[in-house]
């Protein structure tokens, strides 16, 4: 057991509280530097995914997460990005300008998204931002000048300092890596900034927030660009992954995804947004992974049980039937949405926390620590 | 001239169902302040309910109707307890992210069951058309309209006229107060997830022969819903219908006089102008709070 006692007022925005931090951030970036020379190229290759959507992960949760504006839209940004990318990249400009001009001309778009989105609150917000991203879909299906429409775009590969970086190689993977760090690291930094504080006072009470000098609009406008920004550099990088790029990649369905990410991952933290990413990324493959083995063991589990062969075998065939079903994955996501809301709303770094919590306390933890208040919101409509 | 009219019926048909789909956002909203994002997909569930009762178990069209009908209002009440009680009280984004999830489950699992294929439902109204002088009116599309009409009249006498009604709408001003004062909230929500749950099979079933029913029927139409209720004002049931006809025709006159591509955007660009230059909608009330 640990306690931090603070005695100095840069105790509370110290990046590493203390010296246990430090060792454990540096083993898991020792692991993951070596990531490439121990894993299959398969896990390599989810790990670069995970790093891309961690990052969106990053800039969804210091805009949904820290200022509490809810954004069904951020596959719109993350396709600017994208097309932004492989559209310089045609005139041979090279990556850390076409990198750096995704970012940000996104950064652009999402402060002209956010001043409209100044008006809004809440539900007309989902709304709102969900109307951007089909727009922006449809205007990438229909510029066919600058984005060749349905037929999508081919992103050439990505060459740094004159070598070519292949999208499966470890170079890539470590590029992402370095994107991933920079952002967190980066956003850290924004959020103990007083711009980082005004947004979570902003998420917390506007009317507070307002009374005690914060500019509302301009923080909130801030936290879109900002969001948008970091979103259209993992664009950049996504599309390079892809090597291919159509309309179609960049639906409600990803926006949706990215929700998952701060959903899953959880409790308002930047360790969420990672957690989020992995939870989503590795999901895909543990489900082939049940795919393929989970009759086998439930069968297995059947016949110690005591059933027969013929009934072992019929389980077997029914088991993989479902498993094998089309929109599996669909209905899994569903129920998992569902069970996080209900059961455990901050999400994964919650449970970690209240792990810790826990141990830090053993004998003389309540449950009750974490228990959510019930606010009966009264209507918004008389505000 | 002809081909104005033509398009303005048939837009104001498709218009209707999105205006069903809205009465149920704007039921739901009403009742409890909560948008329900699988609104569509109760819809698409309806409408295969209706399926399963006339195109393969072979019941008279109107029975299949109702036994959907019913059908769907129990398992409105079912998701009610199961999905959004646990939660309710609780900030509006984790509800919304329920309901998205719900959705996800619904769609999927329909998939699972039917199959992604297209499905028709025959009904009564399926062929024959209405003729006046040179105009021609589908059966189909007149049938949606007429639906339409008498549900709305339905409901905005319940909800004005009922004390059930009031009690929703009280309970939807200040869900605590209201239980305070004896309303049963809970029954109160839960009986609205029924009615949302039953209109929109009612939309579901009108709108077979229209488009047909497959899986991601719901998202697709649901999402056009969301403009009609915002355009109406959420929370408005006149408003509603209004809204999802005058999207239904602008996306048909765009469909029709406008470049191609202009017939799925208009809706949305519609929608972001009025949330900018009047955010509570047509008939939607401002209301303010006084100290």
């Amino acid at each position: 057991m640990r306690f931090l006692f603070k005695t100095e007022y840069e105790d509370d925005i110290k990046l590493f509280p203390h010296s246990g931090y430090v060792v454990s951030y540096g083993i898991l970036l020792a692991f993951l530097l070596i990531a490439p020379f121990v894993l299959s190229s398969y896990l390599v290759s989810q790990l670069v995914f995970v790093c891309i959507y961690a990052t969106v992960g990053v800039g969804l949760m210091i805009l949904t997460g820290f200022t509490g504006q809810a954004s069904l839209g951020h596959a719109a940004f993350l396709a600017i990005g994208a097309y932004t990318a492989a559209y310089l990249q045609q005139f041979n400009v090279p990556f850390p300008v076409y990198f750096l001009a995704g970012g940000l001309l996104t950064g652009v778009v999402g402060a002209l998204v956010g001043f409209p989105a100044l008006r809004l609150t809440g539900i007309y917000l989902v709304i709102a931002t969900i109307s951007f991203a089909f727009i922006v879909e449809e205007v990438l299906a229909r510029w066919e000048s600058v984005t060749h429409g349905n037929e999508g775009m081919r992103v050439k590969t990505l060459s740094l300092f004159g070598q070519a970086v292949p999208q499966n190689g470890p170079t890539f993977y470590y590029l992402c890596l370095a994107v991933l760090i920079l952002t967190i690291v980066g956003a850290l930094n924004l959020l103990r900034s007083p711009t980082g504080r005004a947004f979570v006072a902003i998420r917390d009470s506007e009317t507070a927030a307002r009374s005690m000098g914060v500019n509302v609009s301009l923080y909130k406008v801030k936290s879109f660009a900002i969001s948008a920004a970091i979103t259209g550099l993992a664009g950049v990088l996504f599309a390079h992954k892809l090597s291919f790029i159509s309309p179609e990649m960049f639906t409600l369905q990803l926006s949706i995804e990215f929700i998952i990410v701060i959903l899953i991952g959880g409790a308002f933290s930047l360790h969420g947004a990672v957690l989020g990413a992995i939870f989503l990324v590795m999901i895909d493959p543990f489900l082939t992974y049940l795919k393929d083995d989970l009759p086998g063991i439930i069968a297995g589990i059947a016949a110690t049980f005591g059933a027969d062969s013929i009934t072992a075998a019929k389980i077997h065939g029914n088991v993989a039937a479902i498993a094998s079903a089309n929109g599996l994955k669909g209905a899994i996501y569903g129920v998992i949405i569902v069970l996080f809301v209900l059961f455990e709303p901050l999400g994964l770094y919650g449970r970690w926390l209240k792990i810790k919590l826990f141990f830090q306390l053993f004998p003389l933890y309540k449950r009750a620590t974490f228990k959510r208040q019930k606010i009966y919101v009264k209507s918004e409509r008389n505000r | 001239m002809l081909d104005f009219v033509q398009q303005l019926v048939s837009g104001i048909a498709l218009g209707c169902v999105y205006g069903l789909i809205a009465l149920g956002f704007v039921l739901i909203y009403k009742a409890t302040e909560v948008v329900n994002f699988a609104q569509g997909d109760l819809m698409m569930l309806g409408g295969f309910f209706a399926f399963t009762f006339i195109g393969m178990l072979g019941l008279n069209y109107w029975l299949g109707f109702a036994g959907a009908v019913i059908a769907m209002a129990l398992f409105g009440m079912l998701a009610e307890r199961v999905v959004v009680r646990p939660i309710l009280g609780y900030p509006q984004f984790s509800i919304i992210m329920a309901t998205i999830g719900l959705g996800y489950f619904l769609r999927s699992v329909v998939g699972m069951i039917w199959g992604t294929d297209d499905f028709k439902i025959e009904t009564p109204f399926s062929d024959g058309v209405l003729r006046i002088g040179s105009l021609v009116l589908a059966y189909d599309k007149l049938s949606v309209i007429a639906a339409t009409i008498i549900l709305c009249a339905l409901l905005y006498l319940f909800f004005n006229r009922t004390t059930l009604g009031t009690a929703m709408r009280a309970s939807s001003e200040n869900m605590l107060a209201a239980y305070y004062m004896g309303i049963p909230v809970k029954r109160v929500v839960s009986i609205v997830w029924a009615i949302a749950a039953a209109v929109a099979t009612a939309a579901g079933v009108l709108l077979a022969p229209i488009t047909f029913i497959h899986s991601n029927v719901g998202l697709v139409l649901g999402l056009k819903a969301f403009p009609a209720a915002v355009l109406g004002g959420f929370g408005s049931i006149p408003g509603a219908v209004v809204g999802g006809v005058l999207i239904g025709v602008i996306e048909s006159m765009a469909g029709f006089y406008l470049p191609q591509g202009w017939k799925d955007v208009a809706p949305y660009i519609v929608l972001l102008v009025v949330l900018l230059l009047k955010p509570e909608g047509l008939f939607g009330v401002h209301m303010r709070k006084k100290v």
